[in-house]
């Protein structure tokens, strides 16, 4: 088992450990999800029909409107969210709305794009407090 | 964060849990952008539409207003972005009792708190216009790159958490676009065609956006000649915050802060990016449909002026829609009640159009109105509309209103 160890910009939410979802597409709570399904619905999407529920997302940015600030929060009283949320460089509805909702969430990262360095299916944990991830890969 | 008293006596609950909450949640977004301290603000704006609250949102709203009179008010104007129903025509568009039951549970919290139900993303020409160099907190993409740019106001994108939080404690924290270092252009475009109709300026903002494509960039534009008034910097800003996630541009010699380009950038440093005049027919060309049957023409996103209202009157005069196809006309309650006593409802639903107010189509349910109306095909003037609506199921067609009332009286994309 490979432990690596990224860090990146203090950000917000609890340390939660899940497996990772990775795309180098952008992300819209409003405009991507099927949020009762929790799968990606948009087909343009690169995760198209493939379900976010408890994964760590990764993603490059955020896209869409104010509106996507209540929905992390929606989402997670549901029980249908993803455990944390990872970009390369986030907006400031995203963060909010992950800081509402409790949800993990961090961006800027000291390595490089993010959408690289962690692969689908890898094992990671976020610490937002300190800005760790860390990754073990079999 | 640097914490003042007040601000501290918040943190520590001696004004109440809701401005407890309130500068709790503000530390963690300013921790995440490095906020040094908070500033103070002077209005908040918050969206908070019923579909992206849900229940569990209704409910954290209802649990604020819960507190006593002093602890839940707001303690700056605090104003609301359109709501998700318009009260007399919800069965019309067949929207569900229980969709309406959820919005007046959210308008009653808002009541409680005392924040201002307008109903608008137009506030900015409607209700109290900021001025330059004004602390804001507010929501809605295109209220908050309108203000920031036309205006010259600072606030950021304030999702409806923030928002709230913002009007329970006069504050924000002072990041991003609170700062002016952060106001510098850092994208040039060139522009040597002239837009001529609001769709053409919401295209020219889109391709704006979709070139700058994230919030930290601050695009200033250059080369038009065409003196652009409230309503095409409104189509034009709605449609680059869309496409880019923008909140701030600049227009040499047009907007507050570019008096020339050397205020706003090194232009040495800060080559031009040209937009060529085929990059507008290109954008058009993406939307297509022509030939194909109309659902449904909505003008919407952002809500319709009063000029706008006076434009959609004189097009409709004297003609009916095509039975098979609605066209819709959304504006601001205040907007609504001025075009009503100068008889511009009467002549605009005179053709089978419908005039709604308060609300705003995409944050109205539109999937489940589509799915109930039948409504697949939409056409519309609003770049921002044509750009998020696709997510929701329909087929966009954008054109100027011209065109879309042309094809909404036809039937089919003239």
């Amino acid at each position: 088992m490979d432990i690596i160890e990224l860090n990146c910009h203090v950000g917000v939410g609890p340390v939660v450990t899940g497996i990772a979802l990775v795309t180098d597409d952008n992300f819209s709570a409003r405009y991507d999800l099927d949020r009762i399904a929790g799968i990606f619905s948009r087909p343009q999407h690169k995760l198209a029909g493939q379900s976010y529920v408890d994964r760590i997302m990764v993603f490059n940015t955020a896209k869409g409107g104010v509106a996507s600030a209540w929905m992390l929060h929606e989402m997670k009283s549901r029980g249908i969210a993803p455990k944390a949320i990872l970009f390369n460089s986030v907006n400031p509805i995203l963060a909010q709305g992950a800081a509402l909702a409790d949800m993990a969430m961090c961006d800027r990262f000291a390595d490089g794009d993010v959408t690289q360095l962690i692969h689908s299916g890898d094992q990671v944990t976020v610490n937002p407090d300190i800005g760790l991830v860390t990754i073990s890969r079999a | 964060m640097k914490l003042n008293l007040e601000e501290q006596a918040m943190l520590n609950g001696e004004l109440g849990e809701p401005r407890r909450w309130a500068i709790e949640h503000m530390m963690r977004v300013g921790r995440f952008f490095d906020a040094p301290d908070f500033v103070e603000v002077t209005q908040a704006h918050i969206m908070a539409d019923t579909e992206s609250l849900g229940e569990a949102g209704v409910e954290f709203l209802e649990q604020i207003a819960a507190h006593s009179h002093n602890e839940r008010q707001v303690r700056i104007p605090m104003i609301t972005d359109p709501r998700g129903i318009d009260f007399c025509h919800y069965k019309r568009l067949k929207q569900t009792d229980l969709m309406a039951s959820l919005e007046q549970r959210a308008i009653d919290a808002f009541e409680a708190m005392g924040i201002l139900m307008t109903n608008t993303c137009i506030n900015y020409q409607t209700i109290m216009p900021p001025v330059r160099g004004e602390h804001l907190a507010f929501g809605d993409t295109g209220v908050v790159i309108y203000c920031n740019s036309v205006l010259g106001a600072y606030s950021n994108f304030e999702g409806g958490p923030s928002s709230l939080a913002a009007g329970l404690t006069g504050r924000a924290p002072r990041y991003g676009l609170h700062l002016d270092q952060n106001r510098r252009a850092t994208r040039r475009f060139r522009v040597d065609w002239e837009p001529r109709s609001l769709s053409d300026w919401g295209a020219l903002g889109g391709i704006i956006g979709a070139r700058s494509g994230s919030y930290w960039e601050v695009p200033v534009i250059e080369g038009i000649t065409t003196q652009p008034g409230s309503d095409e910097m409104k189509h034009m800003g709605a449609a680059m915050a869309s496409f880019g996630s923008v909140p701030l541009f600049h227009m040499v010699g047009i907007t507050p802060e570019a008096p020339t380009l050397e205020t706003v950038c090194d232009p040495c440093n800060l080559p031009a990016e040209v937009i060529e005049a085929a990059e507008l027919e290109a954008f058009f060309a993406r939307y297509g449909g022509k030939g194909e049957k109309l659902d449904v023409v909505v003008f919407s996103a952002p809500q319709l002026s009063l000029l706008e209202m006076q434009s959609l009157a004189e097009l409709l005069d004297g003609n009916k829609l095509h039975p098979q196809t609605s066209l819709l006309a959304v504006t601001s309650p205040v907007v609504a009640a001025d075009a009503r006593r100068m008889g511009l409802v009467e002549r605009i639903e005179g053709s089978g159009a419908l005039v709604l107010e308060g609300m705003c189509f995409y944050q109205s349910y539109a999937r489940e109105m589509g799915v109930a109306n039948g409504w697949k095909r939409l056409m519309t003037n609003s770049v921002k509309l044509a750009n998020i609506i696709g997510g929701y199921g329909y087929e966009p067609t954008l054109s100027n209103m011209e065109n879309c009332v042309a094809s909404a009286i036809a039937g089919e994309i003239v």
